[in-house]
């Protein structure tokens, strides 16, 4: 499909949208559905998208393997820096009501890292795999 | 109304597996696959879970797609004959459904308030997630607040899954010796 002008025009007009709108998932999930899984796989979706249209090695350059995989563990290790906190400022563990002076503050706080830690995880895993599984076939043929 | 549309949405569903079970070609079957993701999230909006609905469409419908396309394209693309008649998995399959048909007979009624769960902690989190947390969709409240031991675990549910498929997929280089010897 590398060749095919129409995609590679559609792709690049799409693609801030589909970003965007990962992005408006993630922060817009304490009013409307959505919330970290899903921004996280729609940002993924839109690097495959991106992949299926220009190529993996351009998708490659653009996010690097090594990124991806930093991804995947940074986002449990945020989440757990999260529930980490929570004990450090005297709470319990995952404790969010310690992590500002007022309580529904610091539920808000806690609420946006943790989801922000899923986010990561969840593109990073989808992206990898999405990774392993293409090159595995373009190097076999 | 709503009943009609739910109705007729799992009536389609319904012929997508048959027709699901019936075809040979790969290809056709994670297309169609794919369709039945999206009808099952159209459902999920009309029953008002469209934080469900959602997911369903983002990864039932989308990634599982691209994911099973991408391994189609490393294996044939028409699916060989089995050895054997399928009865013995027929039996099973049919005896199962049986039983989940059984046990759903006992459920409480679709929507009824007085249902346990409706009774529990439910009533709880829905008076109680908008004054403590100020975040008005509760399914994030109760996602990322009263249940976060439960998300961090699906987490490293999700973590584990993507070091697994690394650790079975990755192409290391061969070490220097094991070259020699062969």
């Amino acid at each position: 499909m590398k060749h095919d002008l129409v995609l590679r025009v559609v792709a690049k007009l799409f693609l801030p949208f589909i970003l965007l709108f990962a992005l408006y998932v993630q922060f817009h999930g304490d009013f409307g559905p959505g919330g970290g899984f899903q921004a996280g796989v729609m940002a993924a979706a839109a690097v495959m998208f991106y992949a299926l249209i220009y190529g993996l090695p351009e998708a490659r350059r653009v996010v690097p393997e090594r990124i991806v995989e930093a991804m995947m563990a940074l986002g449990v290790l945020l989440y757990l820096a999260v529930g980490i906190a929570g004990l450090v400022l005297g709470g319990n563990f995952l404790d969010y009501f310690v992590l500002a002076q007022d309580s529904v503050q610091g539920q808000h706080r806690g609420i946006l890292w943790v989801e922000a830690g899923v986010a990561i995880t969840v593109s990073g895993v989808m992206l990898k795999i999405f990774y392993m599984f293409t090159d595995r076939g373009q190097a076999d043929e | 109304m709503e009943t009609l549309i739910i109705n007729v949405l799992l009536v389609m569903m319904a012929v997508t597996v048959a027709v699901l079970a019936r075809v040979r070609n790969l290809f056709s079957v994670i297309v169609l696959a794919s369709v039945y993701s999206f009808l099952m999230a159209t459902v999920l909006v009309a029953l008002d879970a469209v934080d469900v609905a959602m997911t369903e469409a983002a990864v039932g419908a989308g990634i599982s797609t691209v994911l099973l396309l991408g391994a189609l394209s490393l294996c044939k693309g028409e699916e060989a004959k089995p050895l054997h008649r399928p009865w013995l998995p027929l039996a099973l399959a049919v005896t199962c459904a049986g039983l989940l048909t059984y046990g759903a007979m006992g459920l409480p009624p679709f929507s009824d308030p007085q249902a346990p769960i409706h009774t529990h902690v439910a009533p709880t989190y829905l008076k109680e997630a908008v004054v403590k947390t100020s975040v008005p969709n509760v399914v994030t409240a109760v996602l990322a607040s009263y249940r976060s031991f439960d998300t961090l675990g699906e987490t490293i549910v999700v973590f584990t899954a993507g070091a697994g498929v690394v650790a079975l997929l990755r192409r290391r280089r061969r070490p220097q010796r094991q070259e020699e010897r062969s």
